[in-house]
């Protein structure tokens, strides 16, 4: 793995670096590394724009990642458009979805353990169209209230956005039946799959959501891609949301008229070296795959050790271990998790604590903060004894 | 004891640790012993918000000099508090805004201060520093 993965041999503080916020962005591998210089070094150029050989090049390499892609997650090439990460893909939909359909007194609705970034920009949308939002809260044990959607949904829902995964809780989200429950309905589900896809295969198809976004970054491509990838014909439908460059059919003074989806929606210079290297994100997320039985595991022996620690609060706690991915949120009765952080880190190990970019849902658990490993499938049972041993010793410093 | 004495044996008593744990621990026994801040001083406008960890910081002054008391919820941050305030409570204006603060780099405490740490002591000191300079000001 460390030839794969050339950042497991840093050290910090002259100890192995021990990553575990995952979640927050993966590790990038050695053939990630080369392709995105490849690029640079020897195709880079501007797409769609000239007819010389480097334009070609590059040109060919972003779209057969686009084509590789809706291999990947079960769909056509013209349904992914490909934008800067998730947070991207999200103001993108929000703003032409809300353009498109979304009209004064209207709803959204948006589940409690939400990212900010599938908060705010709909927050936005709200504002400047004087509709409403509605929350679909998460239990004590970070199970979505399903029960209460139906009663949720009015004539005037007009899209209900759900991550698979939510970034604290780390529970497996039961898609198909918000998207039965919804479609039954009439209304469009967005998906936000961000925490999902680097940890089981997705096929957009089959789960049936309207739009699945999710960003390059957290499995193993490079920073600054991401997707978002909308079902049927709602490319066809929702307007653009920026202009400029490479969007259009023709521009004349009068008007313009727009490029074929998924080109309409990448506006001005693309990102030449990023966007290629989701060719070998995609095999290594697969060829990890393949080979890994450990990963439960793992996840087993961290949460049956987390549980035996005292006064530690799991948020997302599953019903069946098949239910969460690797990932743990939690705090310390009596100890603060910042305190745990900065002895973590000095012991080498990488964690993130703090708010996790979901206040509302710190709020409805009554903390300011959390303590979050979550490993990838590079971690090691070695590394996960090693956190569990440390985090018990911190815990015993701070008590 | 004047500041820079002050200064001098936090350096020296910083100096006797080789290792971080222990350093840690010296800092979470010092918070532990922190003056008790009345909560209902811990009001909105004393809060000094960080994505980690708050702060509070109440101030005084009293026959020209400025007196701090502090507060925060995680422990190592308040030993780290507990350091400021017995550098700079009771410090004249002057003093404190003539004052580099370089001892905190001495100590190799830097990192936990840092603003990127996004904890509440980065925004602490600038809020000392601006308090004893509109005092320095208005005096
Ligand atoms: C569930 C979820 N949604 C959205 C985001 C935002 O992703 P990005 O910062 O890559 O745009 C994240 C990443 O932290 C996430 O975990």
């Amino acid at each position: 793995m460390k030839e794969w993965f050339p950042q497991l041999s840093e050290k910090v503080y002259g100890k192995p670096l021990v990553y575990l916020d995952n979640a927050a962005t993966s590790l990038r591998p050695q053939s990630v590394i080369d392709r995105w210089t490849e690029m640079s070094v020897k195709y880079n150029s501007n797409l769609h724009r000239a007819v010389h050989y480097t334009a070609a090049k590059a040109t060919g390499e972003y779209e057969d990642a686009r084509k590789q892609l809706a291999t990947f997650i079960g769909a056509k090439p013209s349904q992914i458009v490909f934008t800067s990460g998730t947070t991207a893909s999200l103001n993108l939909l929000a703003f032409s979805f809300g353009e498109y359909c979304v009209g004064e007194g209207d709803e959204i609705i948006i589940a409690e353990s939400e990212h900010h970034s599938d908060i705010v920009p709909w927050q936005m949308l709200c504002q400047r169209k004087k509709s409403v939002i509605k929350v679909l809260p998460v239990d004590d044990t970070g199970h979505l209230c399903i029960e209460s959607l139906p009663s949720l949904l009015t004539e005037k829902t007009r899209i209900v956005c759900v991550a698979q995964v939510s970034n604290v809780l780390g529970i497996v989200n039961p898609i198909s039946r918000i998207v039965d429950i919804c479609h039954s309905k009439g209304i469009p589900v967005l998906v936000d799959g961000a925490q999902g896809i680097v940890h089981f295969p997705v096929d957009v198809s089959e789960i049936a959501c309207d739009f699945y976004v999710f960003s390059g970054h957290k499995m193993y491509a490079a920073p600054g891609t991401g997707v978002l990838y909308a079902s049927g014909d709602w490319l066809e439908k929702l307007p653009p949301y920026m202009g400029g460059g490479e969007m259009i059919g023709t521009v004349k003074w009068p008007g313009s008229s727009y490029a074929p989806a998924p080109h309409k929606f990448e506006a001005g210079t693309q990102n030449i070296s990023g966007v290629p290297t989701w060719c070998p994100a995609i095999e290594t997320v697969e060829a990890l795959r393949a080979r890994d039985t450990r990963m439960s595991g793992i996840r087993d022996y961290v949460l049956e050790s987390l549980h035996a620690i005292e006064g530690l609060r799991l948020y997302g706690e599953p019903a069946r271990p098949e239910e969460k991915i690797p990932l743990f949120s939690f705090t310390v009765e009596g100890v603060h998790h910042e305190d745990l952080a900065l002895i973590l880190d000095k012991m080498g190990i990488a964690v993130r604590s703090g708010q996790m970019c979901a206040e509302p849902l710190m709020d409805r658990y009554g903390v300011t903060g959390m303590l979050r490993a979550s490993f990838a499938a590079y971690n090691t049972m070695q590394e996960a004894e090693y956190f569990i041993e440390s985090l018990n010793k911190a815990i015993s410093m701070l008590k | 004891m004047t500041l820079s004495e002050a200064k001098q044996a936090v350096v020296e008593d910083f100096s006797m640790f080789d290792e971080w744990l222990d350093k840690y621990e010296y800092l979470i026994e010092l918070g532990k012993k922190l003056d008790v801040f009345p909560e209902s001083s811990k009001t909105e406008d004393k809060l000094i918000k960080g994505c980690q960890s708050r702060v509070w910081l109440d101030s005084k002054e009293e026959e020209g000099k400025i007196f701090f008391k502090a507060d925060s919820d995680a422990i190592i941050t308040k030993g780290i508090i507990s350091l400021l305030i017995g550098v700079y409570s009771g410090r004249s204006a002057e003093e404190i805004a003539d004052d580099d603060f370089a001892w905190i780099e001495e100590i190799g405490l830097r990192e936990n201060l840092s603003p990127t740490r996004s904890n509440g002591l980065a925004s602490m000191i600038e809020t000392i520093k601006k308090k004893a300079d509109s005092s320095r000001n208005n005096g």
